[in-house]
């Protein structure tokens, strides 16, 4: 994941970053930017009301022991009018930068999970969750972390070109003196950032490998638990965590640089100023009014310069969190979907799978040449041997995968001519793991589809999950916790499958998805999906021969090949690598029952 | 954060915690936060005298050195110019040193609370784990933690400066006169008044937002987790919708909590103002009365910046402050959350090394806020029995798995290992004699061997190989891309399901334990590998104690002795042989539509 810096330096890509920001909130950012520079003004009002209240004022009323209370309520309602106004600036600059802040976070994020949404599985096996999580919020913090100083600088800007102006009017030649200030605030600058950067690139990477390491070993935590590897897993994290220390010390020692060095060069050139000045003074060439002038406008630069340092000092980590959610969004490879539409026929669909290869690597062969086709209402049970490639074919025809080579054509359609959405209209995979969302028994099944519950109830009945389910403290509105916790293994699966039921697909897939439901309830189930209107298309991975039993055509899949087609009987008869992976129990049976006779 | 009724514990906010307690609190946790505090002090005091020893230094050399009235002193210019620098660079090096200490402390001291709170996840009940989403626990170690780190360098010794600077500008005030100092303090009266209602309010608002970051990072990881139902099932704009909404109310926490921090910050504005206002006024007032003098009224309107600015600095950093003790607070609940069923450590009893017998003693069971799901166990496995327990679906089989290698205790009664009740027996002896194969194996990002590590650290490659061969599973591991070293992808997703259950079993194997509990552990594997398995784990559980679940009820067959559970009730026990012609018992039921399933056809 880490990404290469651009050659154009920190400064540059801290600005862009910026520029995409004001581009995209440019409203709030004016506001904001009015609000500092009001603020700024009435600071320095408010020396101003000062200076007045004390020639009008207070010299006065002590001169002559009287006041008039006209004036003293002009002081008062000058200095209290000076300070709403101020407060009002407060209120713009912070509110604004802090609302602009948090609206693009919000747009980053929107961003950032909608591509997680689109890109195919294959990006997300290779991108850990934890990473993920930590993309999605560091990086998109870190990258719009200098919004926050970003009106104070501009507001301050004004503030300097005014002081550099007056200083040129005073005094050029000093004033030349003290624009060497600048340079050096450059060079510092520069310095900072060539430093810091390759420490917050490895922070922020830092950063998401802790949440990585975090987010898995919460999720194992049961194994880690039922192993007792509590201290193992703690070192793993604490490795991680220790070196985000030091490089957090590191950067953190660089910051702590910076800020003083950039305090000190004003004031130091304040000192080359006076020393020039007085040079001067001696010949002659200015007199010292003015080099005090110059001298006191450039202390008035450095409160700019130091604003303008708060916010270059978050520029390293800003470009590195930007750089990371850049290519989250610019990978590539999402499913490109088609425009076809189904169509949206009663009965079962036609599903033709031709010729299909696929592989996660190169040097793998998973599937080769799987090639069968199921008629409308048939069913075709998919057998073979663990790690045979079955899933990945539940998979391909689901279309979570597209083939390297070969089509699976539904209803005479390649699936990825189908629109989005379009697939899952007629196909539905129950999946060898069932997944539940945090959310209630009824958003599980309907998953926001619009369904009656008499319907969410027919189907948990079909899936024989109506009983636990009445049996919850809210039925239908039970929230199941994450990943579906509060159930057994067996219920979980049966909620997995009302899901598929609930849709009433047009071809349903069961992955090894029935293990705990009786046998003569899945008969059930199948047939009843099979008979009458609906005629559904059966895709079961199976090993259990009540289940095989059911199906018109037995698939048997061995390392990736269909090695054989027929029907059960057919198979058992002339196929022994077969026969002996569904008859183990029997076979096993015999020699238990021949050791004991 | 409670998702679920009927899941149990949750995990602390730590919302009662005040701030003060709070700091004192995260300090005891993370020691490291007092290094050197002493020395950091004394250069922030520096850094801060110098704040102002340089201007005034460099006012000095202006005014008297070159505006003075015999036109410019070049001595006098050298010296202070001289002092000047040395001024700037001594604070220069003060605020770099104490900076650079703030940071190495702090986060040295965050290290170890982050550290600690991982830690203490890990020890927190299986329940409680459980009813966190993972994406909240996430959030405490990771976000929460940055959070605070900001505050301890930028503002807790700032605040503590800032509150010295307001002391020292009062007690300089009152030489001048003590009662424009009264009008000062009447006039930010309010504020100071108001700290605390703010801080309440923030305290509140920046709660929301931590809870939100921990609620958006749920929404975000839950969808990544099951990307494979949401595409199949096509449901990525609902699932969008559940995001996006979590990412506005973020949003609206964060701008919310803004508001609070912008209203309280521009409270101290006003109140400068009303000081100035009131100074003047109140100081013509005094004049006339004879109290004070011109000059004494001008010079405390200068006074008066001199404690306004700690004053607006210091409500910046508590209002700041809010959000990263919010944080603080969250990490440290975590800490506070009770740890697991206790663990008796030193004095707690070890388990003998060889196979050991087991008793329910009249086991009942109940999820937090559930009925109960198991009742009245009673139950005795002889040591080295083979005990084989099935049951339909939710009867209550994995509950009992987990009570055995003590993830849950009993809400009554007692599981007793050896004699000894489960509670008074060591983790570190309990984990080393007792293993469980749960129904969920995980496995972790990383090669095979390295997960199988799990069971045993420091197994050798020979000795795994040779594991996997007892285990029938040599071919197997032969089959492999690259062998034991073949990566396994995130929850070892890049094996198929029942490759994952293969590595589980031989991660339980090289464990060697005492007593193995097998909790549906080869549910995916294919019929004649299961068998081969099956065959070998009956050699290799002589000389152990063995409970396996199962739903293939060929497992049950070659036990010794099965176990039939019914709706949280043991309702049989015996050998398969003897169970099997029990008309109408619940076994011979389960037992007949095995055989169907496997028997009907094609035999
Ligand atoms: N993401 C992946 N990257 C690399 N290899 C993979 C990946 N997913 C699966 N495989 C490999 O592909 C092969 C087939 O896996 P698949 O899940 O299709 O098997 P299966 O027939 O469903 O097995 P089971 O009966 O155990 O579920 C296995 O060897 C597995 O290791
Ligand atoms: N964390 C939990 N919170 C609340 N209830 C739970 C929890 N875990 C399980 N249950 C409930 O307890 C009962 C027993 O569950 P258990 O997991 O022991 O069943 P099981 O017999 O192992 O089922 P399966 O064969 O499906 O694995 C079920 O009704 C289940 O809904
Ligand atoms: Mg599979």
């Amino acid at each position: 994941m880490s990404e290469r810096l651009s050659r154009r330096g920190t400064t540059i890509d801290g600005f862009r970053v910026l520029g995409v920001a004001i581009r995209r909130e440019p409203w709030i950012f004016t506001l904001s930017t009015i609000g500092s520079v009001l603020f700024g003004a009435l600071t320095v009002a408010d020396a101003w009301v000062l200076g007045w209240a004390t020639d009008h004022v207070v010299l006065p009323a002590f001169d002559d022991g009287e006041t008039r209370s006209g004036l003293v309520v002009a002081v008062l309602a000058l200095f209290l009018g000076v300070a709403l106004l101020r407060a009002v600036g407060i209120v713009a600059r912070r509110l604004g930068a802090g609302i602009m802040q948090y609206r693009m976070q919000a747009h980053s994020r929107r961003a950032v999970t909608r591509q997680y949404l689109a890109l195919p599985m294959s990006w997300h096996q290779r991108h850990p969750t934890g990473q993920l999580l930590s993309n999605a919020n560091s990086d998109v913090e870190a990258a719009w972390g200098p919004i926050a100083p970003l009106p104070m600088a501009v507001g301050t800007i004004a503030m300097m070109v005014i002081a550099v102006a007056q200083m040129f009017l005073t005094d050029w030649v000093l004033a030349l003196v003290g624009m060497l200030v600048f340079p050096a605030v450059v060079l510092a600058n520069l310095a900072y950032q060539r430093l810091a950067s390759p420490l917050m690139t490895k922070a922020q990477q830092l950063r998401a490998e802790l949440s990585e390491v975090a987010h898995e070993s919460f999720d194992g935590a049961m194994v880690v638990k039922t192993l007792g590897r509590e201290r193992e897993e703690t070192d793993r994290f604490a490795a991680k965590a220790a070196e985000l220390r030091d490089v957090n010390i590191r950067a953190g020692r660089i910051r702590a640089a910076f800020d003083p060095t950039l305090a000190a060069l004003p004031n130091l050139g304040v000192l080359v100023v006076l020393a020039v000045g007085v040079e001067r003074v001696l010949h002659g060439a200015t007199d010292p009014g003015d080099v005090v002038t110059v001298a006191y406008l450039l202390t008035v630069v450095s409160f700019p310069i130091r604003s303008i340092g708060w916010l270059l000092g978050e520029f390293p980590r800003s470009v590195v969190g930007y750089q990371r959610v850049r290519s989250v969004l610019r990978a590539r490879g999402e499913m490109p979907y088609g425009v076809e539409r189904l169509v949206p026929g009663e009965g079962g669909a036609r599903l033709r799978v031709e010729h299909l290869r696929f592989r996660h690597d190169p040097d793998q062969r998973l599937l080769d040449d799987v090639d069968f086709d199921v008629e409308p209402g048939r069913t075709v049970a998919v057998v073979g041997a663990t790690a045979s490639g079955k899933s990945t074919l539940t998979d391909l025809l689901t279309r979570l995968v597209d083939p390297e080579d070969g089509r699976v054509l539904l209803d005479g359609v390649d699936l990825r001519d189908l629109a989005h959405g379009e697939l899952a209209t007629a196909v539905a995979l129950v999946p060898q793991t069932a997944f539940l969302f945090d959310d209630t028994v009824r958003g599980n099944v309907t998953l926001g589809a619009d369904v009656s519950d008499d319907d969410v109830w027919a189907a948990l009945r079909a899936a024989q999950a109506d009983g636990f389910v009445a049996a919850l403290s809210d039925g239908l509105d039970t929230r199941l916790g994450e990943r579906g916790t509060s159930l057994s293994g067996g219920q979980r699966q049966r909620i997995s499958l009302a899901r598929a039921l609930v849709r009433r697909p047009r071809l349903l897939i069961l992955d090894d998805a029935t293990s705990a439901v009786d046998p003569e309830v899945e008969a059930r189930i199948l047939e009843a999906l099979r008979s009458g209107d609906r005629d559904t298309t059966l895709v079961v991975v199976a090993y259990r021969k009540a289940t095989i039993g059911l199906a018109d055509e037995v698939v048997h899949l061995d390392d990736g090949r269909v090695v054989d087609r027929g029907s059960h009987e057919a198979l058992l008869a002339r196929n022994p690598a077969y026969a002996e992976l569904v008859n183990a129990y029997e076979q096993h049976d015999e020699l238990v029952g021949e050791v004991s006779s | 954060m409670s998702t679920t009724a009927t899941l149990g514990t949750t995990v602390d906010e730590g919302a009662e915690i005040g701030a003060i307690a709070t700091v004192r609190r995260g300090i005891q946790v993370s020691p490291e936060l007092k290094d050197g505090l002493g020395r950091t002090l004394v250069l922030a005091v520096i850094a801060s005298a110098g704040q102002v020893v340089v201007p005034i230094a460099m006012q000095q050399t202006l005014d008297r050195g070159i505006n003075g009235s015999g036109g410019p002193d070049v001595s006098f210019v050298v010296l202070m110019g001289v002092v000047s620098a040395l001024a700037i660079g001594l604070t220069s090096l003060a605020s770099y040193l104490m900076t650079a200490r703030l940071f190495t402390s702090s986060e040295r001291g965050l290290a170890t609370l982050r550290v600690k709170a991982f830690r203490h996840v890990h020890d927190l009940p299986l329940l409680t784990q459980n009813t966190e989403r993972r994406g909240a626990l996430v959030s405490r170690v990771t976000s929460d933690v940055d959070q605070v780190s900001q505050f301890l360098v930028f503002g807790g010794l700032l605040l503590v400066v800032s509150v010295g600077q307001v002391l020292v500008a009062t007690v300089v005030m009152a030489v001048y006169s003590w009662q424009l100092t009264l009008v000062v303090w009447v006039c930010f009266a309010p504020l100071f008044l108001s700290i605390r209602y703010f801080q309440r309010k923030l305290s509140a608002a920046y709660g929301v937002v931590r809870r939100q970051v921990a609620v958006m990072l749920s929404a975000i990881s839950e969808p990544v987790v099951g990307a494979a139902v949401v595409k199949s099932y096509a449901i990525e704009q609902r699932t969008q919708e559940r995001i996006d909404t979590a990412i506005d109310e973020y949003k609206s926490a964060s701008t919310q909590a803004q508001k609070f921090t912008v209203v309280s910050f521009s409270l101290g504005g006003i109140s400068a103002g009303l000081a100035n206002a009131g100074v003047l006024l109140i100081g013509i007032w005094l004049g006339f009365a004879g109290e004070v003098t011109a000059g004494t009224v001008l010079a405390f309107a200068f006074l008066v910046t001199l404690f306004v600015g700690p004053v607006q600095m210091g409500t910046q950093i508590l209002t700041d402050a809010q959000n990263a003790l919010v944080s603080w607070r969250r990490v440290i609940g975590i800490l506070d959350t009770p740890a697991d069923l206790v663990d008796p450590g030193e004095s707690g009893q070890e388990l003998p090394d060889r196979a050991v017998d087991v008793r329910f003693d009249d086991v009942t069971f109940a999820y937090p806020g559930g009925p109960p799901v198991l009742r009245d166990v009673d139950l005795e496995i002889a040591a080295g029995t083979r005990l084989a327990v099935v049951g339909e679906t939710g009867s209550g089989k994995s509950t009992i798995a987990k009570l055995l290698t003590r993830l849950m205790d009993p809400t009554s009664g007692a599981v007793l290992l050896d004699g000894i009740d489960l509670r008074e027996v060591r983790q570190v002896s309990l984990r080393r004699s007792v293993v469980l194969v749960p129904q969920e194996g995980f496995l972790f990002d990383d090669t095979v061997a390295a997960n199988v590590r799990y069971g045993r650290l420091d197994a050798t490659a020979e000795q795994i190989l040779t594991a996997a061969d007892e285990l029938g599973l040599g071919d197997w591991v032969a089959g492999l891309p690259a062998g034991i070293d073949t990566r396994v992808g995130q929850r070892g997703e890049s094996l198929s399901a029942g490759e994952r259950q293969l590595v589980a079993l031989l991660r339980a194997q090289l464990a060697d334990p005492d007593l193995l509990v097998l909790d549906e552990a080869t549910s995916a594997v294919d019929p004649a590998l299961e068998m081969r398995i099956g065959r070998a784990l009956e050699r290799l559980m002589t000389g152990r104690t063995s409970v396996t679940i199962a739903h293939r009820l060929s497992t049950a067959e070659n036990a010794d002795e099965v176990v039939v559970v019914d709706r949280g009730r043991i309702v049989q026990r015996g050998p398969h042989a003897v169970l099997v012609v029990q008309e109408g018992s619940v076994y011979a039921g389960l037992h007949a539509s095995w055989v169907s399933q496997q028997g009907t056809i094609g035999r």
